[in-house]
Formats: structure tokens, C-alpha cells, sequence
């Protein structure tokens, strides 16, 4: 016994409930799909920079393939020959799943009022949340990484069954 | 090794291919050779085979819709047909520049390849079929290169649609949602 709480630290019982447990894992490493369609893709790589160090959140790991991703940041402007190559990605990761729509355009389509141009990454897939910009600062994108996790935070596991793979 | 004297290109295909060129254009002292859309080949070949030109570099090749209604006065203006397809081409030994330029009709859409000249000339040729729908006969993959494969229609014509949707503010958002295509999961 003496020798497993002395290299504890003699810290004691924590208490705490598996929601909140699941939630910190969740929003402690959330790494983003390694994806990026245009200039908002390098504010989202000088967020992951020294300089804004988006490694504070956990979030500093890039992963190239979907399924090792939680989270999709649309960087960009959606062209319709891109939606079914978003799409598939997006089906290709593993609940729980997220997406930040990041800057104008991939929010609504923003200056590209277009044939070419996909009006708004969520008529391809469910975003949760949108970050306006354009592009959005570091700072701005960092906002609307927070707000996510503030989202996290409020899950609760007994929606699990009832959401789905939400 | 010596370097054969430049030639003037109209008097070289005044001697080599009478009757082709079809007209001259000078603007800020760069010369265009107007030609017929079947003599596009050998034209090409000549301004890049012959001592003396050596245009052997071919650095692009654009297309124009000069559409008639767009202009707002008749019959294509100057222009004798609606598309206007122009090669540029870069003698790399003379450091010069020279553009021939031909005319398309809308009734028959189709341009000799010059992918024998250049293999370079392939994706060029496949975004201008992409974007005007002008065919090249004898190209060797003559696909969509820059929409999606099933689109339909090609959007750099005057008279294809913008596709422009209305924008959202607060007073129709309401509006504007109800016919809205959001993925759900």
C-alpha cells in the first residue's frame, strides 16, 4: 500500500463522474483530419504553430487518415468537384465525429457565389460549429475550437444510444 | 555553332503554304497569323520545323465565346465565327513570340488536335473542351480535365449560367431555409 501511494504523490481519492472522465479524454486530444482546401488552411497551420500552439488543447497532431481523426476543420472553399471526396472522408472517421467549418467560404460559399463553388460545407455534412473570417485569425479559429469543446463538455452518455453515432 | 538568320513568318508561309494565312494582326508589335481551323496543324508544324522560325515552344492555348447577344450588336461584330482559339507559341532560340489564331463555328464544334506537335497540348486541348465544349479530333483522352466528369454544360460560355444563389441575410433566412439542402448525419 505505502509503496503505491508514496508514488502517487500520497494524492488522495479523486471523485468525479464518467461523463466528465469521457469528455476531458475527448476534448483533451481531439485531433483534427490533416486537411486543408485553401488559404484559410494556412491560419489553421499557424494556429498549430509556436506561435498560437494549438498543442495546449492537445490538438497539435495532425493525422492524415480519417479514421484516426475526431475532427474535420473544412479550411477553404468547397468545390462541387471536392463534395463527394469531403463526404467520403467524413464517413470514413469514427464516431464521435465533429466538423468546424472554418471561414466564409466554407461556412456559406462566400465570395464564390458560383456554379463551381458549394454554397456552405453543411449541405454535404452536419457541422457543428462555424467560424466566421476571411480568413478567421488564429485567435478566431481557436475561439471556435473552444466553443466545440464547450460542447463536448455538456454530452451525456445516456444520448449515446439515442443520437447515435453523433 | 551558327545560328541560322531569323525569318519573317509571313513571308515564310507566303512561300511555303500559299494560301493559308487568311490575315495578319499586330498589336504592340506582336504578330497574329489568322488561319483556317483545318490548316491549324500544319501551320503550327511549319512555325516550328522551319530554319530560321523554330517556335518550339507552345505555352498555351485559349479559347474565346465572342456570343453575339452578350455584345449587344450583330453578328459576332469583327469576328467571322462565335469561338476564337488562339496558339501561343515561344521560338526558345530567337526569344520571340507568336500567336495563330482561328475561328470556330457553333454549328461544327471541332479543331484538328495538335497533340502529334506537342504533347503538351493535351491538357491544354482537354480544359478548353471542358470549359467551351470545343472537340479536338484525334486527340488521344479527350475528357473533362478541371468539372467533376458527369457535369453537365461548360462553363466558360457567355451564355452558361452563373449559378449564383441568393444570399442569406436575417429577413430571409427563413425563406431561403426551407428550400436549403442540409446533410443530416
Amino acid at each position: 500500500m505505502g509503496v503505491i501511494s508514496s508514488k502517487l504523490g500520497d494524492l488522495g481519492v479523486v471523485t468525479t463522474t464518467l461523463d466528465t472522465a469521457v469528455n476531458w479524454a475527448r476534448t483533451g486530444a481531439m485531433w483534427p483530419l490533416l486537411f486543408g482546401l485553401a488559404c484559410c488552411a494556412i491560419e489553421m497551420m499557424s494556429t498549430q504553430a509556436s506561435e498560437y500552439d494549438l498543442s495546449r488543447f492537445g490538438m497539435e497532431l495532425n493525422r492524415a487518415s480519417p479514421r484516426q481523426s475526431d475532427l474535420i476543420i473544412v479550411a477553404g472553399r468547397v468545390t462541387r468537384k471536392m463534395a463527394p471526396v469531403i463526404r467520403q472522408l467524413y464517413d470514413q472517421m469514427a464516431a464521435p465525429r465533429y466538423v468546424l467549418s472554418m471561414g466564409d467560404c466554407a461556412s456559406c460559399g462566400g465570395v464564390y457565389n458560383n456554379y463551381a463553388i458549394v454554397q456552405g460545407v453543411d449541405e454535404i455534412i452536419p457541422v457543428d460549429v462555424y467560424v466566421a473570417g476571411c480568413p478567421p485569425r488564429p485567435e478566431q479559429l481557436i475561439h471556435g475550437i473552444l466553443t466545440l469543446h464547450e460542447r463536448v463538455r455538456g454530452e451525456r452518455l445516456k444520448n449515446w444510444v439515442v443520437e447515435g453515432a453523433r | 555553332m551558327q545560328i541560322p538568320a531569323a525569318l519573317d513568318a509571313v513571308t515564310t508561309f507566303e512561300e511555303k503554304l500559299p494560301g493559308v494565312l487568311q490575315g495578319t494582326h499586330v498589336f504592340r508589335d506582336e504578330l497574329t497569323l489568322l488561319v483556317q481551323p483545318v490548316d491549324v496543324p500544319r501551320a503550327l508544324q511549319l512555325l516550328r520545323d522551319t530554319k530560321g522560325l523554330v517556335y518550339n515552344y507552345l505555352s498555351d492555348i485559349s479559347a474565346v465565346d465572342y456570343y453575339e447577344p452578350a455584345r449587344g450588336y450583330g453578328d459576332y461584330g469583327d469576328r467571322p465565327e462565335r469561338f476564337g482559339v488562339s496558339y501561343h507559341l515561344l521560338s526558345m532560340l530567337y526569344n520571340r513570340r507568336i500567336r495563330v489564331k482561328t475561328y470556330v463555328s457553333e454549328d461544327n464544334l471541332v479543331l484538328p488536335t495538335v497533340t502529334t506537335l506537342w504533347e503538351a497540348a493535351n491538357w491544354l486541348e482537354r480544359e478548353i473542351f471542358d470549359m467551351m465544349g470545343i472537340r479536338f479530333e484525334g486527340h488521344p483522352n479527350l475528357r473533362r480535365v478541371l468539372m467533376p466528369e458527369d457535369w453537365e454544360g461548360h462553363p466558360h460560355r457567355r451564355d452558361y449560367p452563373l449559378g449564383y444563389e441568393t444570399v442569406m441575410f436575417s429577413f430571409n433566412v427563413d425563406e431561403i431555409n426551407r428550400h436549403k439542402p442540409y446533410a443530416k448525419e
